[in-house]
């Protein structure tokens, strides 16, 4: 019989991880109360685990989990009647999925999924919630994500670049900023949305981002990281966003790049391993993505700026432990992940617990890859793009795809026109 | 059996249990006698058998012959939105019209659409936009966590150019849900846009008092200091730094009262504040935790930058390194690989006993213009 090593020790089932637990010096309030009773809740679900497996293996519940997407890639209860506006959200959240679990997704699906974003399309440009809605940045960030996953001349052919500049242009505030949608509201996410969808298909003008990284960086604020607009508190989501952004422009230096570090590190939970959205919150496994996302960025950020004492074979947070807290606590046994024990699956979270799963797994870029997995060799997922969150080969063959095409004339006139206010 | 064929046999397959967030409408469907024409006393009668919307013909959604992520709808779902899109179709703009805005929204508060054409409703038919104030507020009452309401409260209170009743309101969000992002950000909005910073430091202190580690509130009293006195007068700046000690003996444990600390003193430089190390040092043996200690790796640090000749610089630079190393091992073990890092980055800027030439902190902006690459 072989003999075969015991697999390394899981942190969260070590002698001094009790000594990790929230400390409220007395002094009760709302938050150290919801925050121990989170501690509490893991704890029972850390100790049923233990009772159950003599060997900790944590193991990704990968059919599980392709039941979960596959079925829902095609029908949805009632339950989601909230997300009827958010319809290409559903379709990126599952295909980002599908692709880290390393699934194929049939031609006739893929073709199906084009013609139905082809339907979300508005005829003035960008993509809209659901067919006859008006057009909107986050539906057309996930659905040009979609889009570039699937990957084939049908999809990519599916956008009009020519009216997504001009929907860019409608949205395009004069301090920089970006509104979702016509008559709507003004937030980071915004830019983002806007940089990740004119990156990739090759769209960006020479006036487009006028502005647009002097707003987001006055964004960052007294705590290190990003709040949604100027002013507001630092929160995971939102810091992403203006970070991812800010690289997409080039110009992620003008940030404050060692107070980001500080306050992103900082956001890693100490007893849960998973990450909170902002200082005194508590954890949700979404933010495995949009706060541990930001280490690689930020690694490469410092790395382009010539700094020579980064690691070579690690992110700047624990990997391990946020792999322990997706696996151990994210996990719905009958498919799906989720925030926090107690909370209900849906695909937003499988999505972004999976896509920070992947983040805590692979290190470096395909020139100089790390892994760390956690558990058996099969929880290995595919490597996610920190920019975009798409597959980087998915990036490169879009982009390559794209910039075959010439950036479109804005508002029909000819491209080589020079006034292009 | 295949992936292919799993996929394709899908497409009648069992409909999802509701497990998922946000239970379907509550709404009992009451059955409408099918053959009368005439409101059913007491049950809900869909669109499509009212009399008075016979002129309309409602507009089936388009999903396409092969549909994805396909919602099963209930019935009076789909029945409000085909009238939805008919009147949108028809850019009608009626108080009909008006009325089912609301289903719509009751439905769905986060379809935009919806919400866009109230707009333009409310605009078009002259509506009572202090009812429109009384419902947006119930709306937000029952769903404090959706973009789409709060939008729409700021746009009537724009057109209404009347804030009288947002402070009063967005507390009552808050006292339900004291970090509600959206009514923080509504907020700084009204203050900021009618000049109502007056009372706003003793909210966030109320606030501050019910639970000094919400970060929000810490989050707003900077937002005010720094919109009103600054925090450049010196007696500003030491009663800032009084109060975080205060709240930090408090609740040594508390991060955001650290991090305001630190906030605060960041811009001038931690090192140039007379007497601060001594006051930090003196709460390490009562009141110490990994975010005192932090605070003294980046008290360290700055004086290594600014090269205070107060400070022996090897000395400076070993009591950061040790520190960080502390915290590595043993005190922030979860942030381990930062904390090495920060270590390294100081040995190799000041270290080897190197006197290092002052050296701005940020690295000179560079404008790189590089195509997104895949990494």
């Amino acid at each position: 019989m072989e003999s075969q090593s015991p697999p390394p020790p899981l942190r969260c089932f070590s002698d001094s991880h009790q000594s990790e637990l929230f400390r409220d010096d007395g002094v009760q309030t709302v938050t150290s109360a919801e925050q121990r009773k989170v501690e509490r809740s893991i704890q029972d679900v850390l100790t049923v685990y233990q009772q159950i497996h003599s060997l900790p293996q944590p193991t990704l519940l990968r059919e599980q989990h392709y039941q979960y997407l596959k079925k829902g890639l095609r029908h949805l209860s009632d339950a989601y009647e909230c997300l009827d506006a958010s319809r290409p959200w559903l379709c990126y959240w599952i295909l980002h999925s599908l692709e880290l679990l390393e699934e194929p997704v049939p031609a006739a699906v893929a073709s199906d999924v084009c013609q139905f974003l082809a339907r979300c399309q508005s005829p003035t440009g960008g993509f809209a919630g659901g067919p006859g809605q008006h057009a909107h940045l986050a539906p057309t960030y996930a659905a040009v994500n979609a889009l570039c996953i699937l990957g084939t001349e049908e999809a990519y052919n599916v956008i009009n670049r020519e009216k997504l500049l001009d929907f860019l242009y409608s949205v395009k505030q004069p301090d920089g900023s970006f509104v979702m949608h016509v008559g709507g509201e003004v937030d980071v996410r915004s830019a983002y949305c806007a940089a990740s969808v004119a990156s990739l298909t090759n769209i960006i003008t020479p006036t487009l981002f006028e502005g647009t990284h002097n707003w987001i960086i006055s964004c960052q604020n007294w705590e290190g990281g990003l709040g949604g607009v100027p002013g507001l508190e630092a929160h995971g989501g939102y810091t992403f966003c203006g970070t991812a952004a800010l690289v997409i422009l080039g110009k992620e230096h003008m940030l404050d790049l060692k107070a980001l570090l500080r306050w992103v590190t900082s956001r890693q939970m100490r007893f849960e391993g998973g990450f909170q959205g902002r200082c005194n919150k508590l954890v949700d496994g979404c933010y495995s993505f949009w706060q541990a996302g930001l280490l690689p960025l930020l690694h490469r950020a410092l790395f382009k700026d010539g700094d020579m004492t980064l690691s070579l074979s690690s992110w700047m947070f624990e990997q391990q432990a946020l792999q322990e807290y997706i696996l151990l606590c994210c996990q719905n046994p009958a498919g799906g992940l989720l925030d926090k024990p107690g909370k209900s699956r849906d695909f937003y979270h499988t999505c972004y617990c999976l896509s920070g799963l992947s983040v805590a797994q692979h290190f470096g870029n395909k020139d100089l890859h790390h892994e760390l997995i956690l558990g058996k060799e099969e929880n290995r997922l595919a490597p996610t793009h920190p920019v975009y969150n798409i597959c980087p080969e998915k990036v490169a063959q879009a982009i390559q795809y794209f910039h075959q095409l010439p950036i479109p004339a804005q508002n029909g006139e000819p491209a080589c026109a020079e006034d292009q206010s | 059996m295949s992936a292919v064929e799993e996929m394709e046999n899908t497409s009648n397959s069992v409909l999802e249990e509701p497990e998922e967030e946000k239970g379907s409408s509550e709404y009992v469907e009451g059955e409408a006698d099918m053959e009368e024409d005439e409101p059913v006393r007491g049950g809900y009668l869909f669109y499509r058998d009212r009399k008075e919307w016979a002129d309309l013909e409602p507009v089936p959604q388009d999903d396409g012959p092969n549909p994805v992520v396909k919602i099963a709808y209930s019935d009076r779902f789909t029945d409000v939105y085909d009238y939805f899109r008919a009147l949108l179709k028809n850019d009608e703009k009626s108080d009909r019209a008006f009325a089912l805005t609301a289903e719509a929204i009751d439905l769905n508060a986060a379809n935009y659409t919806v919400w866009h054409y109230r707009r333009i409703l409310l605009q078009a038919l002259e509506k009572d936009l202090r009812e429109e104030m009384i419902y947006i507020t119930a709306i937000i009452e029952d769903q404090p966590k959706n973009y789409q309401v709060w939008h729409h409260r700021r746009m009537v209170v724009e057109w209404l150019n009347d804030p009288s009743d947002e402070l009063q309101f967005i507390a009552e969000i808050l006292s339900q849900d004291a970090k509600n992002y959206h009514a923080w950000q509504h907020r700084q909005w009204v203050i900021q846009e009618y000049n109502l910073w007056d009372g706003e430091l003793e909210y966030v202190e109320e606030l501050l008092e019910e639970d000094v580690r919400n970060n929000s509130a810490w989050n707003q009293r900077h937002y005010v200091i720094s919109h009103t006195t600054t925090y450049s007068p010196p007696e500003i700046l030491e009663r800032e730094v009084q109060y975080s000690i205060k709240q930090i003996k408090k609740a040594p444990h508390n991060e955001s009262a650290w991090n305001y600390l630190k906030g605060i003193l960041q811009a001038k430089g931690l090192s140039s504040y007379p007497g601060l190390l001594e006051q930090v040092e003196e709460l390490r043996e009562t009141y110490c935790s990994p975010y005192l200690l932090g605070f003294l790796v980046d008290y360290y640090e700055d004086a290594l930058e600014t090269n205070n000749n107060k400070y022996n610089q090897t000395e400076t630079l070993n009591k950061a390194l040790e520190l960080c190393e502390l915290l590595a091992q043993e005190k922030d073990t979860i942030r381990r690989e930062y904390w090495r890092y920060v270590a390294r980055s100081l040995q190799s800027k000041y270290g080897s006993g190197e006197i290092s030439s002052p050296s701005s902190s940020n690295p000179t902006p560079m404008e790189q213009q590089e195509t997104p690459s895949s990494d």
